[in-house]
C-alpha cells in the first residue's frame, strides 16, 4: 500500500501510519489477512527510524488491527471488518456540506473555515488513537 | 523501562587557549536509537565527537561511550572496538585504491560481514581499482559509510555525514543508516541539516555554543508543542494569558502568540472568552523550536 509520511505535520510519524493503515483497511483497500511490509523494510522504504513503524505496528496489534508474526510480516486480523460503509461515508460528508453551507452563510470565508476546522483538530487532540 | 544509554557526558568540557568549544556539555544518547546532534557550525559538534572517541582529551567533565570512560586509555580502546566512527573530512589512505582500503579494514576486525560489504559495493556503485584520492566527496562517504557498515559496529557516530552530498546520495545515506539502525546498531550522528533530522531520528539533541540546549523526543515534539495565535479586534487584553510565562508570549499589535507545550485548550479558551475573533492553532516544527533554542542572547 502507498502511505504519505509528513515530518512536518504536527502528528507523530507513528499515528500517521497507524492512521493510513486503519483507513485503508476500513475503505477496503487492504483486507484481513493481507500482510504489511515487514517493519525493518517499511522503515527503509520510508525512510524513517524502524522504531516509529516497530510502534505504530505494535499499537496497531494491541487493538487487535493487526497480528504480528515473527519473522514473516504484519497481517490484518481477522477481526477487522469494513467499519466505514459508504453509507457512513456519504452521511460524515453531508453533515460537514451543512456545517460549511452554515459558517459560509455566517460570512466565513472558506480559508477561515479550512483554520477553524484545523484549529479544532489539533486542539481537540483525539490525536491519540482510541483502541 | 529503565534507559540503557550508549553515550553519557557529565559537564564535559573542552577548551582551546581562552575559547571554550564544549562547556559543561550533559549528553545522552539512548541504545537501539536513531539520535541526531543539530547544532550551527561551530557549535562543538566535532569536539565533543572526537572527546568521545579518546581522539582529543576533554579539559574537565567525564564521559562514558558503552559504559566505557572515555579518559580511560584502556577502556576507550576497547570501547573503539564496538564503535565506527564516520569523520567529517573522511580521511582514508589515498593512495590505496578502494578495493585495497576495503581489504586492509577488513584485515582488522573477525566479525566483518562480506555479504554488506558486498551489498554496498554494488549499492553504492564503488569503482574498486580508483585510488581513494580520486574520489568524489561523495564516494569517499560511501566508502567511509561500508568501511563502518561491515563492521556491523554496537554504535555508529557519523560527524557531519551528509555535508557536500547531492540529494541522491543524502538519500542513501539517511537509508544505510536507517538500515543500520534497523539491524541493531545504535546511530548518533552530528548535522546543522534540520529537514535530514527530523525525518529519520527518534531523539534530537540540540547543542549550541558548546552545551546541549535541547534534548527531545521528535514525536513529543510532533505531539505536544503547538502555537497559538489569537487575533483581537482591538488591542490584545493586557491580562490575556495570566498563567503564562512571558517569553511564551508574543504580542504582535492586536494579536497573541503564545507557543505551548501541552495544556493548548485552555489558553484557546481564554483567548476566545477575551473576545477574540480568531484564534489559529499550529503544529510547531523542529526548525522554529531550533531557532528560538539556539537563538544568541548571551
Amino acid at each position: 500500500m502507498h502511505f504519505k509520511i509528513s515530518p512536518t505535520s504536527g502528528q507523530p510519524i507513528y499515528l500517521q501510519l497507524m492512521q493510513q493503515i486503519r483507513h485503508a483497511i476500513e475503505i477496503g483497500v487492504l483486507r484481513q489477512g493481507d500482510m504489511l511490509p515487514g517493519i525493518r523494510t517499511l522503515a527503509e522504504q520510508l525512510v524513517v527510524s524502524h522504531n516509529t513503524v516497530a510502534k505504530a505496528y505494535s499499537e496497531l496489534e494491541h487493538a487487535g488491527v493487526l497480528e504480528l508474526r515473527h519473522g514473516s510480516g504484519a497481517f490484518v486480523s481477522a477481526q477487522c471488518t469494513l467499519k466505514l460503509s459508504t453509507a457512513k461515508a456519504r452521511a460524515a460528508q453531508q453533515k460537514i456540506q451543512s456545517v460549511v453551507a452554515a459558517l459560509q452563510k455566517d460570512g466565513f470565508s472558506p480559508d477561515e473555515i479550512r483554520r477553524l476546522f484545523e484549529a479544532q483538530l489539533l486542539q481537540g487532540m483525539p490525536l491519540k488513537e482510541s483502541a | 523501562m529503565s534507559v540503557n544509554w550508549s553515550i553519557e557526558t557529565h559537564d564535559l568540557t573542552k577548551r582551546f587557549g581562552r575559547h571554550e568549544a564544549v562547556r559543561a556539555l550533559n549528553l545522552k544518547v539512548p541504545a537501539h536509537q536513531i539520535t541526531g546532534f543539530l547544532g550551527n557550525n561551530g557549535a562543538g559538534k566535532s569536539t565533543t565527537i572526537k572527546m568521545l572517541l579518546g581522539m582529543t582529551h576533554p579539559s574537565s567533565g567525564s564521559g562514558t561511550v558503552l559504559g566505557k570512560r572515555i579518559d580511560d586509555a584502556r577502556e576507550s580502546r576497547e570501547m573503539r572496538r564496538h564503535v565506527a566512527y564516520v569523520a567529517e573530512d573522511k580521511q582514508l589512505y589515498a593512495y590505496l585504491t578502494v578495493e585495497e582500503m576495503v581489504r586492509f579494514t577488513r584485515s582488522f576486525y573477525e566479525d566483518w560481514r562480506t555479504d554488506t560489504e558486498q551489498r554496498l559495493l554494488r549499492q553504492y556503485r564503488l569503482p574498486l581499482d580508483r585510488k581513494v584520492r580520486l574520489l568524489s566527496k561523495g564516494m569517499r562517504t560511501k566508502l567511509a559509510l561500508l568501511l563502518a557498515l561491515a563492521r556491523q559496529p554496537e554504535l555508529l557516530i557519523l560527524d557531519e555525514p551528509s555535508d557536500a552530498l547531492d540529494p541522491a546520495s543524502i538519500e542513501e545515506l539517511l537509508q544505510a543508516l536507517v538500515t543500520a539502525a534497523g539491524e541493531g546498531t545504535t546511530v548518533f550522528f552530528s548535522s546543522h541539516q534540520i529537514g535530514e533530522v527530523e525525518r529519520i531520528a527518534d531523539r534530537v539533541c540540540i547543542v549550541n555554543q558548546g552545551r546541549v540546549v535541547g534534548d527531545l523526543e521528535l514525536d513529543q515534539l510532533r505531539e505536544n508543542y503547538r502555537r497559538i495565535v489569537a487575533s483581537f479586534p482591538r488591542e490584545v487584553p493586557s491580562d490575556l494569558f495570566p498563567d503564562l510565562a512571558v517569553e511564551q508570549v508574543q504580542i504582535l499589535g492586536r494579536q497573541a502568540v503564545a507557543v505551548m507545550k501541552d495544556d493548548s485548550n485552555e489558553v484557546v479558551a481564554r483567548a476566545w472568552s477575551a473576545g477574540a475573533v480568531s484564534v489559529d492553532v499550529e503544529p510547531v516544527s523542529l526548525r522554529e523550536i531550533f531557532l528560538e533554542m539556539t537563538r544568541k542572547d548571551d
